[in-house]
């Protein structure tokens, strides 16, 4: 039975990736479990000089441990994201693949100098985690600014959004998981 | 689920490090578009004929031939690129060069998301505003140089009457009259009338074209079809897809383009010179001559099939010697028109200058009309235009009578002044001294009748 895999990479908050079971089992109609036994080292893919963590090569550390996947894996940390043209991601996913990485690093509003927020920070974790998954279930952005595969560049643009698939999207991702659960 | 835009946009990333393409080139995937690579120069022009691509990123700093000498060259092969530099420094120096030298905005390494979605998006949004201001401009001078249709006799009143009738339907339009008799701007009005108008219309005069460059004007060429082939080039037909294609002197093409227009007359489809994609496009047909074709069809030069296709529905243009009424109403149209052009005050034409207009016979129709204006016009003082200002060899053309006796003279001179008042019976009679019974009684006896 295909599941979504949800692995800590340190830093890690165990708490708001807790928090994420529930409701992405809700929204995706999978099973979610949060994977235990081996966990990733980051510092491969650590840049020291932009103090970042590469994400394209947290998927390639991944791709490396499981070779073959039955469902979907995703990455979740606490470390700023990025790819090395861009100045930072939320997070990177392999479209129609079966890796994603998602960062709660720049969702928490203390590092813009507000004060925190661990509602908002969960809600805003959800909707990247769902939009990241969603990518790897082969959805590109989306137009309805309503619907959880729509672009967001800020961390205000993810509050417009909601957590879920537009109809066109949901029965683009439902057709996909038939498929995967067909094998 | 829908991307950011109606219709998916094409990007070219070149940059010669891998990292570079491959993130770009995913980022850009999941927006949507349609993304591909190049790691150095001649790699980007080979994709230039692989394109066209709406939006370029392009690289300042690679080995061998520079990002900025790069885009002069892409430049050359397409005018209207749209490019974006990428540098992986600040270079001020080099940035402001590729500005100058028409890039839209240049980026440094690495590229905040946010500033990179927006500065594609804007991108699009300037090239697509761009090609859509150039095509309201053509149309624009299209609307301001196209003249009205003149005319107030009965036989021209039936051809708009008729071409406003056919404009909103999509019916193959075949238009019929001598050279000069305004058939293309028949045309134009038929397309501009139809629900195609916001469309092209595509005018293509088959005369005009030599037999072995008319295919590929019709059909468009792929790069290295023919020599001198360099790129792709759109055919006519694709143009004018959504809108209406113009054949004019359609009876002069050979028999093997009759054979390939009417495979794309009843198909829609057709492959461009040299290439295998099978294009479709959605065109009205409207098509002139001023040939016989029903004498073509019948000695074996004009195919009967394509005839057929192509004569649905005939407009015929009288030519004015066969509507001499609105030989007066052209004038004062053409004097009005370049008194304007010219700024020149002539604006009157004299009563026995008009007379001399109204029965020349006008082998060259409605165009040979204008031009002898446009002389007049450059020739008079103002106010007026004068029987001198007309050409020398403009002799007015009487009809003559065939030989001396009493019934040709009268013949001739009934026949003149029908003619004269576009077969106005009644002021005929009136000019005559007859009552009209007299005059349809001798129009009857000698055996007269309306052109």
């Amino acid at each position: 039975m295909p599941s979504i895999r949800l692995l800590g990479i340190p830093p890690s908050d165990e708490q708001l990736i807790e928090g994420l079971v529930e409701p992405l089992r809700s929204i995706l109609r999978l099973p979610v479990e949060i994977g235990s036994g081996w966990t990733l080292d980051p510092a491969f893919a650590f840049d020291p000089y932009r103090n970042q963590v590469n994400s394209s090569s947290i998927i390639g550390g991944f791709l490396q441990h499981f070779p073959t996947v039955d469902g979907k894996i995703l990455g979740v940390t606490t470390s700023d994201l990025f790819v090395p043209v861009l100045t930072y991601v939320f997070g990177e996913a392999q479209l129609d693949g079966p890796i994603a990485v998602v960062s709660s690093h720049r969702l928490d509003d203390t590092l813009y100098g507000l004060p925190p927020n661990p509602d908002l920070l969960a809600q805003r974790l959800l909707k990247e985690a769902v939009h990241e998954l969603g990518h790897t279930f082969g959805l590109i952005h989306c137009r309805d600014y309503r619907c959880v595969m729509h672009t967001s560049t800020a961390a205000e643009d993810i509050d417009i959004k909601s957590e879920r698939f537009c109809p066109a999207c949901e029965s683009a991702v439902s057709k996909k998981r038939s498929e995967m659960m067909n094998g | 689920m829908s991307n950011n835009f109606d219709k998916q946009n094409s990007l070219l990333v070149v940059d010669d490090e891998l990292v570079v393409r491959d993130s770009l080139s995913k980022w850009f995937k999941q927006d949507g578009y349609k993304v591909d690579t190049a790691e150095d120069a001649a790699q980007a022009i080979k994709r230039m004929s692989e394109g066209p691509w709406d939006v370029i990123l392009l690289d300042i700093k690679m080995p061998g031939m520079s990002g900025l000498e790069l885009q002069k060259r892409l430049r050359e092969i397409d005018p209207s690129i749209t490019t974006i530099m990428i540098t992986a420094f600040a270079s001020v120096e080099s940035a402001v060069q590729a500005l100058k030298e028409g890039a839209f905005d240049y980026v440094t390494k690495p590229v905040d998301p946010d500033h990179l979605s927006h500065l594609v998006i804007n991108a699009l949004r300037q090239k697509k505003l761009a090609s859509e201001n150039a095509q309201l401009r053509e149309h624009l001078s299209e609307i301001i140089s196209g003249d009205e249709i003149i005319g107030n006799s009965p036989q021209m009143k039936k051809v708009i009457e008729l071409s406003k009738t056919v404009a909103q339907t999509d019916t193959t339009v075949m238009i019929r009259g001598e050279s000069g008799s305004g058939k293309e701007l028949i045309a134009r009005a038929i397309h501009a009338n139809s629900t195609r108008r916001y469309f092209p219309i595509i005018a293509v005069n088959c005369g005009a074209v030599p037999e072995s460059l008319l295919e590929s004007e019709l059909f468009g060429h792929e790069k290295g079809a023919f020599t001198g082939a360099q790129y792709r080039r759109k055919g006519k037909f694709e143009m004018a897809d959504g809108g209406t294609i113009f054949l004019d002197e359609i009876g002069t093409i050979s028999q093997k383009m009759q054979v390939q227009l009417l495979r794309v007359i009843e198909s829609k489809q057709f492959t461009r010179v040299g290439g295998n994609e099978l294009i479709h496009s959605d065109f009205r047909i409207i098509c002139a001559t001023n040939r016989d074709l029903e004498a073509a069809v019948k000695d074996g030069t004009f195919r009967e099939d394509l005839y057929y296709r192509l004569n649905v529905f005939t407009v015929f243009i009288p030519p004015i010697r066969e509507r001499r009424t609105d030989i007066p109403l052209l004038v004062h149209h053409f004097l009005k028109k370049y008194s304007g052009v010219m700024n020149k005050p002539v604006v009157e034409i004299t009563a026995d200058a008009l007379d001399l207009l109204v029965r020349y016979d006008w082998p060259g129709n409605v165009r040979e009309l204008e031009n002898v204006i446009e002389r007049a016009m450059v020739l008079a003082k103002p106010p007026a235009i004068r029987p001198a200002d007309l050409p020398f060899q403009m002799v007015p053309k009487h009809h003559t009578p065939s030989d001396d006796s009493i019934a040709s003279v009268e013949k001739a001179h009934i026949e003149a002044m029908l003619g004269k008042t576009g077969w106005n019976i009644t002021r005929a009679a009136e000019i005559l001294a007859i009552d009209r019974v007299t005059l349809y009684n001798k129009i009857a006896k000698y055996g007269l009748s309306k052109p």
